[in-house]
């Protein structure tokens, strides 16, 4: 009996105490016919060796290739001290801090998470996370509606360069509310400004950008802010935390700033497991801290006058506002925002930024040997952080399983995204990978390219 | 008592070694792209971060130090095996977007998960994306409104939740564009069925209950709730959140449920973390299978396959980047592999065991029951009110109290309906013994509500702070490290 932690006599006392003859009785106001005859789902239970050695013969089983792909998740080398921490069982088996007096680590956590978010997107308040970039985004557009008084309008523009996924899930999140999701196009794998010309006289809620953007591509993002406001719109930011250690901070974009900030966390610590569970960040101006979902940590001062910390501003919540509140969410990622702030304690200002520019390096070295070779170059100009584009003069599942071949995960394949740019290809060197482990990636690819190119010539 | 430690910003320090080696190219970036000012961040060494946030981590209480007996939240015993072998390197270093051929062996384990759901359902089909029980409710009331717009019955907008409902059914049926009517609760616990029949109609899009319901008991008209939403054209939505207490016993499509959304980080004992990451994955009867989240894995020709919006032109679409808390259903997935059939039945038996056996043992200490003719389900509700008329201490003072004690409170004030309560959770991982201090305490306390009310009403005074000021948290905002110091008001 896993888990259970009962004597037989412990029960036996327990029932005697109840008054009745068997746990059975205690289902006595069930109607019998919706009573479960035999359950048989999944047999019988596995000791702990035995599912410690089909887990790891499953986890062996799936191969471990030279990762070389981005497309919203990265592979940084993450510090050994930040999941042996985070997984200490007073931070993995607490709960949502609602009793502050014990609650205080989680709670102190998440002010310093906060205080590093503000740090990063250069707003003023940020709350303690929602459940990954996508759905922060979908927030973020919500939020935008609610918190803009020039405005009537539930539409938003959203570039073509922003991660179709993130569209995607905001498309489903909004749809129940009538939100419309409008798309501004693309030049050179960045925003067309020019494209704004024709949307002068129309009304948005806000326009959004993401930077650096799904391509990797720096967008114009001080002229679409401005654009923004100019129009009575609010601007929203997506945005690489790891990219804003050296990028101008969302709240310096424009004359004015973005009003909210929000993106995916996963690059500050956590592992890239397969999708999840991951984070997402949002910050915004003060000014309209009241219309942000999730919950949020203020510092305050107990009966003493000694300083201590408790989750604040809940009259936005569900479990007080029920119906009217900004947001449904109630749990959020706790665990991975701990992790997210002692992975930033641990590499401090210079070690972000350290890594951010490692990641560019990184990522220009393979570009550019990429691109000396025959049937591969860029395809687009625009300086790019630590993605790029490259277009290809085969299908990219061509060149994609012959690196797969060598172990080698080559990057992501944007013909089903993006099928005007069709054959292109989405690659991404993080400071994880070595220049041995660059040299791999250009071999295999030379090695493909030119015993191709000798068959056809 | 007071232990405060400083914001990590405060200590001075420095690491001189870089984590991976520093790039010797220099950057190509346009200027006016770049960060102007200096990034404010703490500038720490490795000891002084590992023992801050280790110092932070022992001003928690949690499952793994304390009895967490907090109603409606299932605060069990959270396997360590579970979180040693979801964080095995083959599934952590997995890209979300690496070809499938490279992870059978995780997807294998989603697609048993995703059965093994099917089957404590009793639902046609499971989509694990959700990311929370919120986004599952999401999910779940998106798939009812897009069910009756294909149907070309678009007007049919009311969602139904009880009055003692937990916040999220009202807000999500908002975020999805449905309007929420309340129905009442009888004094017995049990929905007020007259009163429903009398809201239900032609705009009904559905109903949200949990049963065992918020109050602690099971809703035994629920087979007559079921028709008569059904008979009007609406559908049910089983809120999972309580299914720890009937797991393996009962199962929700046998009660009527259309769609169901089950919390992993409750009943199947994957870590609330503070506050997530949770899971809710999401199932569903024939009617509204086209419209499941993707992505879902299925199995082709022998192999693993993400199903998507090709294969599923009527899904309500996508609610994470990829493929949600993959993770925690990793945790979920070992977990139920350890319980198998029997141990999930003994789930439900012992959770059910320890909240007969903790209210009867309060109940005859004289506490007052919410619905004393009732049976416990895997919780139940005392109400403190005959105290707070004769002593002024509230249920919060009890709770704070209980700190003192070494225990987390239960949950207070919830449900709304019933004055100065206690939701108590016990689950089935913790002792008689536990139990039995637990009473201990509860009875102590009250003695000192009569004799020495003070000591109640200033409680807790043996934990890192003391109560917090939260009328100054709201009015005066401190939400972020700025570097100055702030002064502090006595």
């Amino acid at each position: 009996m896993p888990f259970i932690p009962h004597t037989a006599e412990d029960t036996a006392a327990m029932l005697a105490r109840i008054g009745v003859a068997d746990i059975e009785r205690l289902f006595d106001e069930i109607p019998s016919g919706l009573r479960v005859n035999e359950f048989d789902c999944i047999g019988k239970g596995l000791t702990e060796a035995e599912i410690s050695r089909l887990m790891h013969e499953r986890a062996s089983a799936d191969k471990q290739p030279l990762c070389f792909l981005g497309a919203g998740a990265y592979d940084h080398y993450v510090p050994a001290a930040v999941w042996d921490i985070a997984t200490r069982g007073e931070f993995y088996s607490a709960y949502t801090p609602y009793q502050a007096e014990a609650s205080q680590g989680t709670l102190q956590v998440i002010y310093e998470f906060q205080s590093m978010v503000t740090s990063l997107t250069g707003l003023d308040v940020a709350n303690a996370s929602l459940y990954d970039g996508a759905s922060a985004f979908a927030e973020a557009c919500l939020m935008a509606v609610r918190a803009n008084r020039k405005s009537e309008s539930r539409r938003i523009l959203v570039p073509r360069t922003m991660h179709p996924t993130y569209r995607a899930v905001a498309q489903t999140i909004l749809a129940g509310q009538s939100l419309e999701l409008v798309e501004l196009p693309m030049r050179d794998g960045r925003t067309a400004l020019s494209a704004l010309q024709a949307l002068a006289t129309e009304e948005f809620a806000a326009v959004a950008v993401q930077q650096p953007n799904f391509f990797g591509a720096l967008e114009p993002v001080d002229e679409l802010t401005d654009w923004a406001h100019g129009h009575g719109g609010m601007l929203i930011a997506v945005a690489n935390p790891i990219a804003l250690a050296v990028l101008k901070p969302p709240g310096k974009w424009g004359a004015d700033g973005a009003d909210i900030a929000c993106g995916e966390g996963q690059p500050l610590g956590i592992p890239l497991s397969a999708g999840g569970p991951y984070f997402g960040y949002m910050a915004s101006k003060e000014s309209i801290i009241r219309q942000m979902p999730g919950r949020i940590v203020g510092r305050t001062v107990d009966l003493d006058g000694n300083p201590g910390f408790t989750l604040t501003l809940q009259a936005r919540e569900q479990h007080i506002r029920r119906s009217r509140a900004t947001s449904n969410i109630c749990t959020n990622q706790g665990l991975m925002v701990t992790a997210a702030t002692i992975y930033m304690s641990l590499l401090g200002a210079d070690g972000l930024r350290q890594a951010a520019l490692a990641c560019h390096a990184n990522t220009r070295a393979l570009v550019e040997g990429l691109t000396e070779l025959p049937g591969i170059t860029r395809a687009f100009d625009a300086p790019y952080f630590h993605e790029a584009v490259l277009r290809l003069d085969r299908p990219a599942p061509e060149l994609l399983g012959a690196l797969a071949a060598q172990g080698i995960l080559g990057g992501y394949d944007l013909s089903a995204d993006y099928p005007e740019l069709e054959p292109a290809l989405l690659v991404c060197a993080t400071e994880a990978r070595s220049g041995g482990d660059i040299q791999r990636y250009l071999q295999a690819a030379a090695d493909l390219l030119f015993e191709s190119g000798r068959a056809t010539g | 008592m007071t232990m405060t430690e400083p914001i990590i910003f405060e200590y001075r320090g420095s690491r001189r070694q870089p984590f991976t080696p520093l790039s010797e190219v220099p950057a190509n970036l346009p200027e006016d792209a770049l960060r102007q000012d200096q990034l404010l961040m703490p500038q720490v060494s490795e000891l002084q971060v590992v023992r801050h946030y280790t110092r932070l981590s022992q001003l928690n209480y949690s499952i793994d130090t304390n009895f967490y007996p907090l109603g409606s939240c299932t605060m069990k015993y959270n396997p360590r095996i579970c979180n040693r072998l979801a964080m095995l390197p083959g599934f952590l270093a997995r890209h979300p977007l690496a070809p499938e051929e490279q992870g059978q062996g995780f997807m294998q384990c989603l697609f048993e998960l995703q059965q093994m759901l099917q089957q404590v359902t009793g639902m046609a089909e499971v989509s694990l994306t959700p990311m929370a029980g919120a986004q599952g409710e999401l999910a779940g009331v998106a798939m009812i409104r897009a069910y009756h717009l294909s149907r070309g019955d678009g007007d049919r907008r009311q969602i139904i939740v009880p009055d003692a409902a937990h916040g999220t059914n009202p807000a999500t049926a908002t975020m999805c564009g449905c309007e929420v009517v309340e129905v009442a609760t009888r004094p017995d616990g049990d929905l007020d069925l007259d009163a429903l029949r009398t809201i239900l109609g032609p705009k009904t899009a559905g109903i949200m209950l949990t049963n065992p319901s918020t109050l602690g008991v099971f809703e035994r008209q629920i087979e007559a709730i079921a028709a008569a939403v059904h008979d009007v054209g609406g559908l049910l939505y089983y809120d999972g959140a309580n299914l720890n207490a009937i797991l393996g016993k009962i199962l929700p499509v046998d009660m009527g449920f259309d769609v169901v959304h089950v919390n992993l980080h409750k009943t199947f004992s994957t870590p609330h973390g503070g506050g997530g990451p949770g899971s809710g994955a999401v199932g569903v009867g024939e009617r509204l299978r086209p419209y499941l989240p993707v992505p879902i894995v299925e199995r082709r020709d022998g192999a693993y396959v993400w199903a998507d919006e090709s294969d599923r032109p009527q899904t309500i679409g996508r609610l994470s980047t990829y493929m949600g808390n993959a993770g925690v259903l990793l945790r979920a997935y070992v977990y139920l592999r350890m319980l198998g059939d029997e141990g999930m039945q003994r789930v439900a038996d012992f959770a059910t065991l320890n909240a007969n056996y903790l209210m009867t043992c309060l109940a005859e200490a004289d506490f007052e029951l919410a619905f004393p003719e009732r049976r416990a389900s895997h919780e139940f509700i005392v109400t403190l009110k005959k105290v707070t008329r004769d002593t002024g201490v509230k249920a919060m003072d009890f709770a704070k109290a209980l700190l003192d004690r070494g225990m987390h409170a239960p949950t207070t004030y919830f449900p709304l309906m019933v004055p100065e309560c206690l939701l108590i959770e016990p689950t089935e991982t913790e002792s008689k013994q536990v139990l039995d201090a637990f009473v201990a305490s509860l009875v102590e306390l009250r003695e000192l509500a009569y004799s020495d009310p003070q000591q109640l009403t200033t409680a807790p005074h043996s934990t890192p702070v003391r109560r917090l000021d939260d009328v100054r948290a709201a009015k005066h905002p401190d939400l972020a490290w700025r570097g100055a110091p702030k002064p502090t008001s006595k």
